[in-house]
């Protein structure tokens, strides 16, 4: 064997070891992103998710930015994120709310019990629209320009510290 | 003794496990298509997709709700005439590359088809230095 | 006290460990006379004594587990007094620290056998072997002792444990750790010899012969464990797949590759004095794959269903040692690979030809499981997430695994250094009959996809191809490492066999089936006759009451069960199986559905107990091939010595004595 070649293990060996050390610190990348940033919401009508208010329709996304919420009342860090939906609200900001495989008295329960921060919110109970806006679980929220396209999507529960991230999000998507 | 047993398992039963919802699945979660040959087409595209809640499931093996819901967009497509490419092309749209087990040539994934191209070379080169070279020493008589 | 002893036992043999590394390096330095250095006679007693004291540290964790002992950190967090005695006991290794204790216990053991019985070697390449095996151990002490103590007390005992993890609460756990961690440990020893051949320049046939019972049984024990493995996720996970090519099973796979290369590359160094860099390349690159495994399964850097410890900081410690080892026993492997002096020349067309060429298959395919498992890994560092699964692995590795099936239907048949093709054309025609012949035959029965297709071929074509070098010979008189060959081989063609079954002719029905109702898959009438909650020792369950019955006759009931446990709160599907001798029929019950019905799910696998059925004709294989080995070297060493005797004999009565044979 040429002795070059017998160095190739080892040069092999020493890549992958760099590449494992720099992954070691980094954080897991725990979600799936959605890559329809930039792209129009589907075309969708959802029904009311319960009595108190109507339901969700792509048609009501037109003339200004909005947040589109996907939540669940069953899922626990919806609970922890209701203070800052509700903070956004009252900034102005209107929230279209979609509870996904929900029913309508759980989510009375939830609102009763949380705080109400929607001005329409629409029953998604077989996941259709999350799977058509790629989103991948609950809670997720998107920032909705007043054309219908998505612009920005924030995973998991809204921080205190990321309401002033979405605010700056639904101002650039004026 | 027996009453404390079943009263125990009726409890247990109607415990509720954290964060899951008590919706029912989507009609084509667990209900196969009448078809057959619809069937296996679905469920050869299902086999390939991932399930985007578990650590690393096909959504056809997974009880997850939400593999349930993809099962069920899965079938429904297909039954409406889609073919499997259109509703893998559609979710890759959807979730990027992730969400398919089965790759297809991209910027991100070209390095897993170069490789076996690669290695069908580096094995011939090899195979040839140690068999080849031999073949005409060992033809020229035995060396000891 | 017991578990201070535990610790006590482990820090000691770590002191001995160190011993056994500067005593064998010793006895690489021959004083000036040629004599050995005084140093060199401890590495062999350190070796044993470090093995005892490993695994009195396991079995004293073992104890604990037994008893349950709550102030153990360990035992609290993994076990449960109500658990079964026996899932008391596997639940020692059904965590990072014991599992990792195990590991350690296994290496020290193979170790301590090594230097307790290995009397063939020379002194010096003893010494070297036994210094690197003190070496490994030494790292893998260290990251036991100071990032995975397993005898940790808690500082107030716990009330309860939190129990083990439900899918792990089952007779596989029993079987499938404690076989594949021999296994994929015992190559350490392989790796050791390898380095020690290589440090002391002793690469030849002798040092081959010494090394292949090693190879074998750790080669053996994998297997078994591998396929057990597969067994007890097929019929415990509830989906019927007995392979993903997830990254924990891939890490338990790439030894086995590196492994069975190993062994064959072994064989031919040993019986033609040929592919020696190769043997050590395969030596240090099998042990590798076990530690890269060990790495990639422990640190979180790879998203799996099996990964038990997701603790990038122990991951870093692992890496460090991979580092040391790999990267050491690599760099060595450059400096002195090019030393090593060239075998013995043979044909392209000969048995070593052959097994070169499967060699270069098999390293092929390590290479493709290599990168597909850790691409995803890669395409991370750029913020990209990609999935590499079956639909990549399946086709990657067959464009590799076919041409080295064919060739290892030919490979017994060549002869060694050189050989014909004309000498051969009824046995290659036989084969490319059959291959071409069974295609062709199924695929006039409907269209089945073209992997599975293939491996149907090939499987006929090897099972036939297999048993052909015992024709023309008289059975009783063939060796058992010859039978071994057959057998091994033979049990590859059954489990492909049941591979391409199951990925060609399975059927799969799911219906939601009213108490009473009927499906219908292929020949059996499955009944749905009563749903009943039950309940075990730690969990609860609804059991459904099937009754199958095939072509109408006797029924017979299966009752798939879905499990709640509660320490900890998990669900579990228990499946029921109904094993017929062409295939089995799989049942899983559900949720029920709102209007009353169950959701049930029924697979008619057939021939798919031949994949394990095959695994273990392949252990069986390998154990014939050991005995066989075994029983040549006593025959010999006997011969040798009742020849030696004999000479004594002559001499002493004063004649000439008569030239050896060799």
């Amino acid at each position: 064997m040429r002795s070059v070649y017998l160095w190739v293990p080892l040069a092999l060996f020493a890549f992958f070891a760099g590449l494992a050390a720099y992954m070691l610190t980094q954080e897991k990348d725990q979600f799936v992103e959605s890559t329809m940033i930039g792209q129009p919401l589907p075309e969708f009508a959802l029904d009311p998710a319960y009595a108190g208010l109507p339901g969700a329709a792509k048609a009501d996304f037109t003339g200004k930015p909005r947040l589109l919420n996907i939540w669940a009342s069953w899922c626990l860090p919806c609970i922890a994120e209701a203070p800052q939906l509700e903070a956004l609200q009252k900034q102005g900001v209107e929230i279209v709310g979609i509870a996904i495989r929900d029913r309508p008295e759980d989510v009375a329960n939830f609102l009763a019990k949380y705080g109400n921060p929607y001005s329409r919110i629409g029953s998604d109970a077989i996941s259709e629209v999350q799977l058509a806006i790629g989103s991948s679980g609950v809670p997720e929220t998107f920032v909705i320009d007043g054309k219908g396209v998505i612009r920005y999507q924030h995973i998991g529960d809204i921080r205190e510290s990321d309401v002033a991230k979405l605010l700056a999000e639904l101002e650039k998507a004026r | 003794m027996i009453r404390f047993v079943l009263a125990a398992i009726i409890a247990l039963l109607a415990l509720p496990v954290a964060a899951q919802d008590s919706m029912p699945p989507a009609p084509y979660a667990y209900n196969q298509l009448a078809d057959p040959r619809l069937e296996a087409e679905a469920s050869a595209l299902m086999h390939t997709l991932r399930c985007l809640k578990c650590q690393s499931q096909s959504i056809a093996d997974s009880d997850a709700p939400m593999a349930g819901d993809m099962r069920h967009q899965v079938r429904s497509r297909i039954l409406a005439g889609e073919s499997p490419d259109e509703i893998r092309r559609w979710l890759i749209a959807r979730y990027g590359d992730y969400v398919s087990y089965e790759p297809e040539v991209s910027s991100t994934t070209w390095p897993l088809f170069v490789a076996p191209l690669l290695l069908l070379l580096v094995v011939g080169a090899v195979l040839l230095r140690r068999l080849g070279k031999r073949r005409s020493d060992a033809e020229g008589g035995d060396v000891a | 006290m017991i578990a201070e002893i535990g610790l006590a036992a482990l820090w000691l043999a770590a002191a001995l460990a160190v011993l056994q590394m500067v005593s064998g390096a010793a006895a690489l330095r021959t004083g000036p006379a040629g004599e050995a250095n005084p140093l060199a006679i401890y590495a062999r007693p350190a070796a044993v004594v470090q093995a005892f004291l490993a695994v009195l540290a396991f079995l004293l964790l073992l104890r604990a587990f037994a008893i349950t002992d709550l102030s153990l950190k360990l035992v609290a967090s993994n076990s449960h007094s109500m658990k079964p005695l026996l899932y008391k006991l596997t639940g020692t290794w059904g965590n990072h620290e014991g599992s990792m204790l195990l590991w350690v216990g296994v290496l020290a053991a193979s170790g301590g056998l090594l230097a307790g019985f290995e009397k063939r070697l020379p002194e010096r390449t003893m010494g070297a072997t036994l210094a690197v095996q003190g070496f490994v151990a030494l790292g893998f002490y260290a990251f036991l002792l100071l990032a995975s103590n397993p005898f940790e007390r808690l500082p107030v005992p716990a009330a309860e444990g939190t129990g083990l993890n439900p899918l792990l609460q089952d007779i596989g756990l029993a079987i499938h750790p404690p076989t594949l961690y021999a296994g994929y440990v015992g190559l350490s020893v392989a790796f050791s010899l390898a380095m020690g051949a290589l440090l002391t320049r002793e690469v030849n046939p002798a040092f081959a012969r010494v090394m292949r019972p090693w190879v074998l049984g750790a080669w053996v024990l994998l297997t078994l464990g591998i396929t057990a493995g597969s067994y007890w996720a097929y019929y415990e996970l509830g989906w019927g797949g007995w392979w993903f090519w997830d990254p924990v099973e891939n890490a338990s796979l790439m030894p086995w590759l590196a492994a069975t290369a190993l062994m064959h590359s072994v064989s031919v160094l040993a019986a033609r004095d040929a592919l020696r860099t190769w043997t050590i390349m395969l030596g240090v690159l099998a042990f590798s794959m076990s530690m890269l495994g060990t790495f990639l399964v422990r640190s979180g850097v790879l998203t799996s269903v099996h990964a038990f410890a997701v603790d990038p900081e122990r991951g870093a410690f692992i890496l460090g040692l991979l580092g040391l080892y790999i990267g050491g026993a690599f760099t060595i492997f450059a400096l002195r690979a090019g030393a090593v002096a060239e075998g013995k020349r043979f044909a392209a067309l000969s048995r070593e030809g052959a097994l070169v060429f499967n060699n270069v298959m098999l390293s092929a395919i390590l290479a493709i499981v290599l990168l597909g498992t850790l691409y995803p890994l890669l395409t991370e560092a750029f913020d990209v997430r990609v999935s590499v699964g079956p639909p990549y692995f399946n086709p990657a590795s067959a464009i590799f695994a076919i041409p080295m099936l064919l060739v290892m239907a030919v490979g017994p048949l060549l002869r060694w250094k050189s050989d014909k093709p004309a000498r051969l054309q009824f046995e290659l025609a036989l084969i490319a009959a059959l291959v071409i012949g069974v295609i062709a035959l199924v695929s006039f029965f409907g269209r089945f996809p073209l992997l599975p297709l293939l491996g149907l071929g090939l499987a006929a074509a090897l099972a036939v191809a297999a048993l052909l070098p015992l024709k023309g010979r008289k059975l009783a008189r063939v060796p058992v490492a010859t039978w071994g060959m057959v057998l091994a081989h033979f049990g590859v063609a059954v489990s492909l066999f049941g591979m391409a079954c199951e990925g060609a002719f399975s059927e799969e029905k799911l219906a939601a089936v009213a108490v009473g109702g009927t499906e219908q898959i292929n020949d059996f009438a499955v009944t749905l006759d009563a749903v009943t909650p039950v309940a075990g020792p730690n969990w609860t369950a609804i059991e459904a009451s099937l009754a199958v019955r095939q072509d109408g006759g006797e029924p017979v009931i299966l009752t798939p069960q879905a499990r709640n446990f509660w320490s900890p709160p998990q669900s579990t599907s228990e499946s029921a199986l109904l094993t017929k001798w062409n295939g089995q029929l799989y049942v899983v019950i559900g949720n029920q559905a709102e209007d009353g019905r169950w959701q049930i799910r029924i697979w008619w696998k057939p021939f798919v107990t031949f994949i394990w059925y095959g695994g273990l004709l392949i252990g069986l294989g390998g154990i014939l091939a050991v005995a066989g080995r075994v029983k040549v070297d006593v025959t010999r060493r006997r011969a040798a010595s009742k020849g030696d005797q004999r000479r004594a004999d002559l001499e002493a009565l004063g004649a000439a004595a008569p030239q050896p044979a060799e």
